[in-house]
């Protein structure tokens, strides 16, 4: 755990809060350069309670069409890790909701791991998300860096994940894990099958240590509903680029499509 | 240590696996040097786990060597000849022998992988094969395989590189496979190795990833590399014969990913008198903004599950490379080659497009043998190499030319 635990946005979320929790997606830059700030407090503003700000990637090897194609719409429009930590200067003036920064690693190894990490605590990250960062490389080099920053890292876990691993990843992450819905890329899904709730409630007969937070494929109120029953809340990513994308007024937007997948509890 | 755990549940006959702890064997994180290691997500780590638990046990087992050896001979055709090609010789003033990987069945290298990788996939129980190409060589000798153990095979190729590399595509189809093209980014080899990693993730179960180079994840770096050490195998052998020496003063070998290099090099690497020569493609010329030439323009970063020397911008996005040769114009390269570049093992030289086509059709006027463009950039980087008249230089033929008629045509000046 970081030194610096007790003032972790997600672990004082977490601590407060055990179920339905949301955390919306969405990557920085999208739709429009100027967005990142807009979106993050339309989000606040709509009751979402963990964002993650995806930080555009010329190949997001883990990510759907969705998701590509609001990286590519991002680079094309300028976006870069210097302008996405300039936008988010001033977050913590208006946004107080946990954040997290989601990419892949190549731009974080070429920012420098440790200048990442220290621009992250000077704006007020919480947590990191690097699907590509697997656990052995970021235990051997990567963790006493993250842990300096006071920077939760979240691993993911997916239905072919081994229980040994699953409690190995328990063990070594903080802040909460990451579990992919099924064995599948990010992308907007209807349903949540049999088999996914067999997943699900496999690992939650595990009591692990760590908050879990299903994602890949939850898209609407059902299926938030669904992964609610087995796990402390849900990350919904590929829908809520979908509406960005399509999105007339953002902040109205933002506020209803929040509230059509929490329904009452706000 | 967790990997070294892992390593000894394995229960690897090591008595039978030639393993080397020398500085340019992989380590057992799989890392040459700073370069290598296995960055790829979760959702990709129990197939990637299993292969690295499986790869050395499967491939150095007496089953699976009679059959690949049986596969290489009577299949492949090897041994490849080793020829002294003399009028070449002649004209660069030194002993010019040519590897000739050209003359494999599929007309390059890259079978000599396909067909290990397929005995290993069966041997793991997979039922379903994929792949990614770039100029169609990898996916044509991966539906050949296919076709040859009634395997289904779906292979990513970029929109673009499609539109480029026809006869392949088709060649492809012909053989049963099915091409799926890759729309995303760029839409070429990069961009078809994304999608082929997606496809992966999304289907963990019974699907084989065959990766055309000594690019991936560990251990697809030195899985390939080892199924590619035919190439040195066999040179050493041919070379004793007809010199009375194994050990050549050079040998040179193009580089894309480093498949055909890898081969050509690998019983080499631990000779020192042995100059080891990657040749890669500088396009239009290193600076000019249109080339391939990855360690000329590459710095340290992640693509495709490793840590290499990677072509990229200040902010980290993977640049999109160019080449005349389809199988050069990939922005990254192996780890083993970004570390032999590293450790000053290997000297790279960058060709440009024209000194490449102007080598390949010397070739064919000087020896009756039109080369593969990629093949022809490590023929165009002899004249650099100041060469002495009692040098002995091994030179691996990739492939064969026929695939690049084309823009043999389009180029003209033969
Ligand atoms: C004939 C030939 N040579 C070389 C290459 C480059 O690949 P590698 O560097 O892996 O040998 C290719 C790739 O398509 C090829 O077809």
């Amino acid at each position: 755990m970081p030194a610096t635990a007790t003032q972790n946005r997600l672990d004082q979320l977490f601590q407060q809060k055990q179920e339905r929790i949301l955390n919306v997606y969405f990557t920085a830059g999208y739709p429009q350069q100027g967005s990142t700030v807009p979106v993050l407090k339309a989000l606040q503003k709509a009751g979402a309670d963990i964002v993650e700000i995806g930080i555009p990637y010329s190949d997001p090897v883990a990510d759907g069409p969705t998701i590509q194609a609001s990286n590519q719409h991002a680079l094309e429009g300028g976006m870069t890790m210097k302008r996405l930590f300039e936008q988010l200067k001033e977050i913590r003036n208006e946004v107080s909701l946990p954040l997290v920064l989601m990419g892949y690693f190549n731009p974080v190894l070429q920012y420098g791991v440790e200048r990442f990490c220290q621009a992250c605590a000077e704006v007020g990250i919480d947590g990191l998300i690097l699907p590509d960062l697997p656990m052995y490389e970021y235990r051997e080099v990567y963790q006493p860096i993250f842990q300096q920053y006071g920077l939760h890292n979240i691993f993911l876990i997916s239905p072919q994940t081994s229980p040994e691993r699953v409690r190995e990843i328990d063990e070594h992450s903080s802040g909460f894990i990451y579990m992919v819905s099924s064995a599948s890329i990010t992308g907007a899904r209807r349903d949540i099958t049999d088999e996914q709730i067999r997943y699900f409630e496999r690992i939650n007969s595990m009591q692990l240590q760590r908050p879990r937070l299903i994602g890949f494929g939850i898209s609407n109120r059902q299926t938030f509903e669904q992964a609610c029953q087995h796990a402390q809340g849900a990350i919904i990513g590929s829908a809520f680029i979908n509406l960005l994308g399509q999105s007339q007024d953002l902040e109205q937007d933002i506020i209803e499509f929040v509230s059509a997948i929490k329904g009452s509890d706000r | 240590m967790r990997r070294g755990q892992q390593m000894n549940q394995t229960h690897i006959p090591m008595s039978t696996v030639p393993t080397h702890s020398t500085p340019f064997a992989v380590n057992e994180r799989g890392y040459y040097g700073q370069f290598g290691g296995s960055f790829i997500p979760e959702m990709l780590y129990p197939n990637v786990e299993e292969l690295r638990q499986n790869y050395l046990e499967i491939l150095y087992s007496p089953d699976f060597q009679e059959q690949y050896r049986q596969l290489l001979r009577d299949y492949v055709g090897r041994p490849t000849p080793l020829y002294l090609a003399s009028r070449l010789s002649e004209a660069l003033g030194a002993h010019i022998y040519l590897k000739r990987e050209d003359l494999c069945h599929t007309g390059a290298h890259k079978v000599n992988n396909t067909v290990g990788q397929i005995l290993l996939a069966q041997r793991l129980n997979k039922k379903k094969i994929i792949a990614e190409t770039g100029a169609g060589q990898h996916g044509v000798a991966t539906a050949t395989v296919c076709a040859l153990m009634g395997l289904e095979c779906i292979v990513y190729m970029g929109a673009h590189d499609m539109e480029r590399q026809k006869p392949n595509v088709e060649r492809m189809k012909i053989l049963g496979a099915e091409v799926r093209p890759a729309t995303s980014g760029s839409q070429t080899l990069k961009d078809a190795t994304n999608e082929a990693m997606r496809h992966w993730i999304n289907n963990p179960q019974d699907t084989h990833y065959i990766i055309g180079s000594v690019v991936g994840p560990h251990p697809y770096p030195d899985m390939v590399a080892r199924l590619q050490a035919i190439i040195s195998e066999e040179i050493r052998l041919q070379l004793l014969e007809k010199t009375g020496s194994e050990l050549p003063t050079h040998v040179v070998a193009c580089v894309g990913g480093g498949s055909n290099a890898a081969g050509a090099f690998y019983h080499y690497l631990d000779e020192p008198s042995v100059k080891l020569v990657a040749v890669e493609a500088a396009g239009k010329g290193v600076s000019s903004g249109q080339s391939a030439a990855t360690t000329a323009l590459g710095k340290p970063g992640v693509l495709h599950g490793s840590q290499t020397l990677l072509m990229q911008t200040d902010d980290g996005q993977v640049v999109e490379p160019y080449s005349i040769s389809a199988g050069l114009d990939y922005p990254g390269i192996g780890p083993l080659h970004a570390h032999l570049y590293a450790s000053k093992r290997a000297q790279f030289i960058p060709v440009t497009d024209e000194a490449a086509m102007k080598a390949g059709i010397h070739l064919a006027k000087t020896e009756g043998i039109i080369p593969a463009i990629e093949s022809a950039h490590a023929l165009a980087a002899l004249s650099e190499l100041k060469l002495q008249p009692q040098d002995v230089v091994v030179v691996n033929l990739s492939g064969r030319g026929d695939k690049d008629l084309e823009t043999y045509i389009r180029w003209g000046g033969y």
